[in-house]
């Protein structure tokens, strides 16, 4: 295969990964590994790095917009980056070491949950119970709404904290933003209102990438023609997913066609993993 | 009571989104310059990534990454427009830290501090590795 044929499948490939990505709210990178390991029998370690740095230029892209709409709990976010960071730097330092068919189960299992996680129901809650950290790091917060201002309280500052350090380490050895987890962490064990929650885990992985980005930059994972059509394709793609996502009113189905999409590449993970011929 | 602007949080939300619009619109266009550049230059060649060998010996360094900047390797300027874009959430912590300083929310000058000295550590461990 030429250098030109092999761009443009990514490019092609990865443009329809961060459009869904974005419909479904699962993020950018997500089946990035698969298509490149399965599809186009890239080495593992190439298809981390890649879509490390697509994650990192989706979060930032759509965190910008979150930002200014003042959604975004940004103490919250700063103060959590601590171990998502420290996280990722772990997970990073692991990659070394762990077996590669090891990372492509892990991988699989990871895909595998965040896609039914992605289909569960989203309720908001709020809580107004006074968590003595939450208010000593000045966590609790409001946001915008129709119907006006909405005061939150967080709860359970330290369990959000430690499920952050392992977002953050597997953030790192899989190369993903692990959102669905940094979601699942502020949701149901802090209690954050949902659309703090989804912003705020946006705001983190950009930072959380970038912190074992240094390290694989350096290793040679963050090949520039891998990497080149894989940022370029998911960035457009989300972005033109955010622009249906404003006009289209509910993406219930296409939910689930892509937690089917997931899961199949997700099973080939795990079953060439198994086989060890990744 | 004077007209004299406080910075508040939500002009530190304005800055921050700003930088990371600017990082990621300036860092994405090196990148597809580079892409260009390399497929006009190598586009026929036999992709072959199969195995890991890391990659090309001149992209390895940052000293590398400039040279061959100069030389106008599109590999070389990809690298560096992906090193732009590692760098632009770093950048954000910087102006966050810069927010919190002028906010006198100095419990967060030092969170924010802390965040960008792991990912120095970070940079550092994987320079030994």
């Amino acid at each position: 295969m030429s250098v030109i044929v092999f761009t443009l499948i990514i490019l092609v490939g990865s443009y329809f990964a961060g459009l869904l990505g974005s419909l479904t709210g699962l993020g950018g990178g997500f089946v990035i590994i698969p298509l490149l390991t399965l599809g186009l029998h890239v080495d593992i370690h190439y298809a981390i790095g890649a879509s490390l740095v697509s994650v990192i230029a989706t979060s930032s892209g759509s965190a910008a917009a979150y930002v200014k709409e003042g959604i975004t709990n940004m103490r919250l976010g700063m103060f959590l980056e601590i171990a998502t960071t420290a996280g990722a730097m772990t997970g990073a330092i692991l990659a070394v070491y762990v077996p590669t068919n090891f990372i492509a189960i892990l991988l699989g299992l990871i895909l595998i949950s965040s896609a039914i996680m992605s289909l569960r129901k989203k309720a908001e809650l709020i809580v107004q119970e006074k968590n003595e950290w939450a208010v000593k790091l000045k966590l609790n917060s409001s946001y915008p709404t129709a119907n006006g201002v909405v005061e939150y309280s967080v709860r359970k500052v330290g369990g959000g904290f430690v499920m952050m350090i392992f977002a953050g380490i597997l953030s790192g050895l899989l190369g993903i933003g692990s959102g669905a987890l940094k979601v699942l962490a502020m949701d149901s064990v802090m209690r954050i209102p949902f659309k703090v929650s989804t912003t705020t885990s946006n705001f983190m992985i950009g930072v959380t990438a970038a912190a074992s980005a240094v390290v694989y930059l350096q290793r040679g994972y963050i090949d520039p023609g891998i990497s080149m059509p894989v940022v370029i394709g998911v960035l457009v793609g989300a972005l033109s997913g955010s622009k249906i996502l404003v006009h289209a009113q509910s993406s219930g189905w296409l939910r689930w066609v892509f937690a089917i999409v997931v899961t199949i590449l997700a099973s080939q993970m795990i079953y060439n993993g198994i086989l060890g011929r990744i | 009571m004077a007209q004299k602007t406080i910075f508040k949080d939500t002009d530190m939300q304005a800055v921050i989104g700003w930088v990371l619009r600017i990082g990621v619109i300036v860092s994405v266009s090196v990148v597809f310059v580079g892409g260009v550049i390399f497929l006009y230059r190598h586009g026929h060649e036999v992709a072959d990534h199969r195995q890991f060998k890391g990659i090309p010996e001149f992209i390895r360094t940052a000293g590398g990454i400039f040279q061959g900047i100069g030389h106008i390797r599109g590999q070389a300027i990809i690298q560096f427009g992906i090193a732009l874009l590692i760098a632009t959430p770093i950048l954000r912590i910087i102006f966050s830290a810069i927010g919190f300083v002028m906010e006198k929310d100095y419990l967060y000058v030092g969170i924010s501090l802390l965040v960008l000295t792991i990912i120095f550590v970070s940079m550092l461990s994987g320079h030994a590795g």
